[in-house]
């Protein structure tokens, strides 16, 4: 595949690298993910039973509890949350949790990656400058 | 892409000059303030901080605060909502474990300078900001009062942006901050007079039809500032709003309307058979309470006084909580009314409620509530019964 950069939006600091996880079902992480496992447990979640930890995790937005910005705090003191975000729309929940956790973070993407990714692509996020390398 | 205007000194907040937990707190304002297309951050007066029952937060919560209470402290007077357990007694029957945990989370909110009065009702302790100050409160019910009968902006924060704006000094100007948005866009015309539990029973029905909107009220009868809590503790529950606006009442009521045709706004009008039937609704039991628990939000002094004169001279079967902050609670002991509601077999609870206390582990079926937002909240937080009534219909003699 040809290497293309895509331009976003940094929301949380930082640069990571790694294989994607994509859904395109919005997640709460009160209530979704088990934070001792990084496991989505939601059973109506598209990603249901699978393990979103030191993955890059793609998806359309967030939802649930404003507690969902704790967990996913949790999820990072216990080595099980996802190495970096991508979000079509970032709303305040995630967005907040990932800097908490000090998780990279970006938004509004100006390609259509839920449907350009798939699980396993290899993309590196580097929040700092904005953009999404897919290699 | 467009970002957030930010001076010079807000620049080296978010580059660490003033320490990681200012770094962070910034981080975090900065990314709301983008998701919300703010243009720049205001100058805050006051914060409310959520976030704090060992229940909701957790372990997770507990180490996120203890990092930051490392060098973190608020700028800006900030006050604490209600914790999971009465923080001074023992016999309510709450796990010491629970309350073990529950004590580390205010010792780190205490360390930050944060005042742990833990009460949902922070205007009734001391908390008041003034009109047209901007202020960043999370706790959706004093959002709700702050706004709408202060006159103060402030968005329906969520704890760590709360905190982090606390911290700052600031928080993102979008959204209640910015007049445009304070104005109403429905109207709701009561056809009946109301009183007591009718306020809470009409907060309900109208946030639900009004989602995040600004309802405008006309009342065929004046309304009290107790009154005015229920009801936006109601519309902020079974809704999301912020604020509302009461003809002849609230300040901004005039301003509400201005520049907006009549003919523009979608009207609403409730009579007693709506408002019954949302009461009938909010119960889900018709069983007598073997818990009665009132004060959500927190019982104001005068509200107390009604309470203790409807107990007084009677010994009561059901067991009653009456939650308030310590601050309230201090003057109700020298008006002589904790001694009333006790002797009737009433406990006076400070610092927590039935919304965020484990009350799910003390062995109760039913919790009678004059709230609607309780109503609203007990069955799907703590999942028990719930009874929505004025408290003299709730109340079982021995």
């Amino acid at each position: 595949m040809q290497k293309q950069v895509i331009n976003c939006r940094k929301i949380s600091k930082g640069h990571a690298r790694g294989e994607v996880i994509v859904t395109k079902d919005s997640i709460s992480f009160l209530g979704g993910v088990d934070p001792k496992t990084g496991v989505i447990i939601d059973s109506q979640h598209e990603l249901y039973g699978k393990k979103i930890s030191g993955k890059i995790l793609v998806i359309p937005s967030g939802k649930g509890s404003t507690v969902g910005s704790y967990v996913i705090f949790q999820m990072a003191k216990n080595k099980t949350a996802p190495s970096a975000i991508i979000s079509l729309k970032a709303e305040p929940i995630i967005a907040t949790g990932a800097i908490m956790a000090e998780i990279p973070m970006v938004d509004q993407p100006d390609a259509d990656i839920l449907n350009i990714l798939k699980e396993g692509d290899i993309v590196e996020v580097d929040a700092d400058s904005g953009i999404i390398k897919i290699n | 892409m467009i970002f957030m205007y930010l001076t010079p000194q807000e620049e080296k907040m978010l580059e660490g000059e003033y320490g990681s937990s200012v770094q962070k707190s910034m981080e975090i304002l900065v990314a709301l303030g983008d998701i919300y297309n703010a243009e720049k951050l205001v100058n805050i007066t006051s914060a409310q901080i959520s976030g704090v029952s060992y229940k909701t937060i957790g372990d997770a919560g507990l180490e996120f605060l203890e990092d930051m209470a490392h060098d973190a402290k608020v700028i800006v007077p900030s006050t604490l909502n209600p914790a999971g357990v009465d923080l001074d007694r023992k016999d309510l029957g709450f796990s010491g474990e629970f309350t073990k945990w529950q004590l580390k989370i205010i010792e780190a909110y205490r360390k930050m300078d944060i005042t742990t009065t833990c009460t949902c009702t922070p205007y009734l302790v001391g908390n008041v900001p003034m009109i047209g100050d901007h202020i960043a409160w999370s706790e959706s019910s004093a959002v709700a009062y702050v706004n709408s009968v202060i006159g103060a902006k402030t968005n329906r924060e969520g704890g760590p942006g709360a905190l982090s704006a606390a911290i700052c000094g600031k928080t993102p100007e979008y959204g209640y901050h910015l007049d445009e948005e304070r104005k109403a866009n429905l109207i709701v015309e009561l056809d009946t007079k109301i009183k007591g539990t009718d306020y809470g029973a009409i907060g309900y029905i109208i946030g639900k039809a009004v989602g995040d909107g600004v309802p405008y009220f006309k009342f065929k009868n004046s309304s009290k500032r107790d009154n005015l809590k229920s009801l936006g503790a109601a519309l902020a529950s079974s809704g999301a709003v912020a604020l509302y606006h009461v003809e002849n009442l609230t300040p901004e009521y005039k301003f509400a309307l201005e520049g907006l045709e009549n003919s523009d706004l979608e009207k609403i009008s409730i009579g007693r058979q709506e408002i019954n039937e949302a009461k009938e609704k909010l119960s889900t039991s018709s069983k007598k309470p073997d818990l009665i628990c009132l004060g959500c939000p927190h019982a104001s002094i005068e509200e107390i006084k009604t309470i203790a004169e409807k107990v007084a001279g009677k010994e009561l079967q059901n067991e009653l909580w009456v939650c308030t902050s310590i601050s309230v609670k201090a003057a109700a002991d020298r008006m002589g009314y904790t001694d009333m509601i006790e002797k009737a077999g009433g406990k006076m609870v400070c610092d927590t409620c039935m919304v965020v206390a484990p009350i799910e582990e003390l062995g109760f079926d039913v919790i009678g509530v004059d709230s609607a937002k309780a109503a609203n909240y007990v069955p799907s937080m703590c999942g028990l019964d719930v009874v929505f009534d004025e408290l003299e219909n709730m109340i079982v003699e021995k």
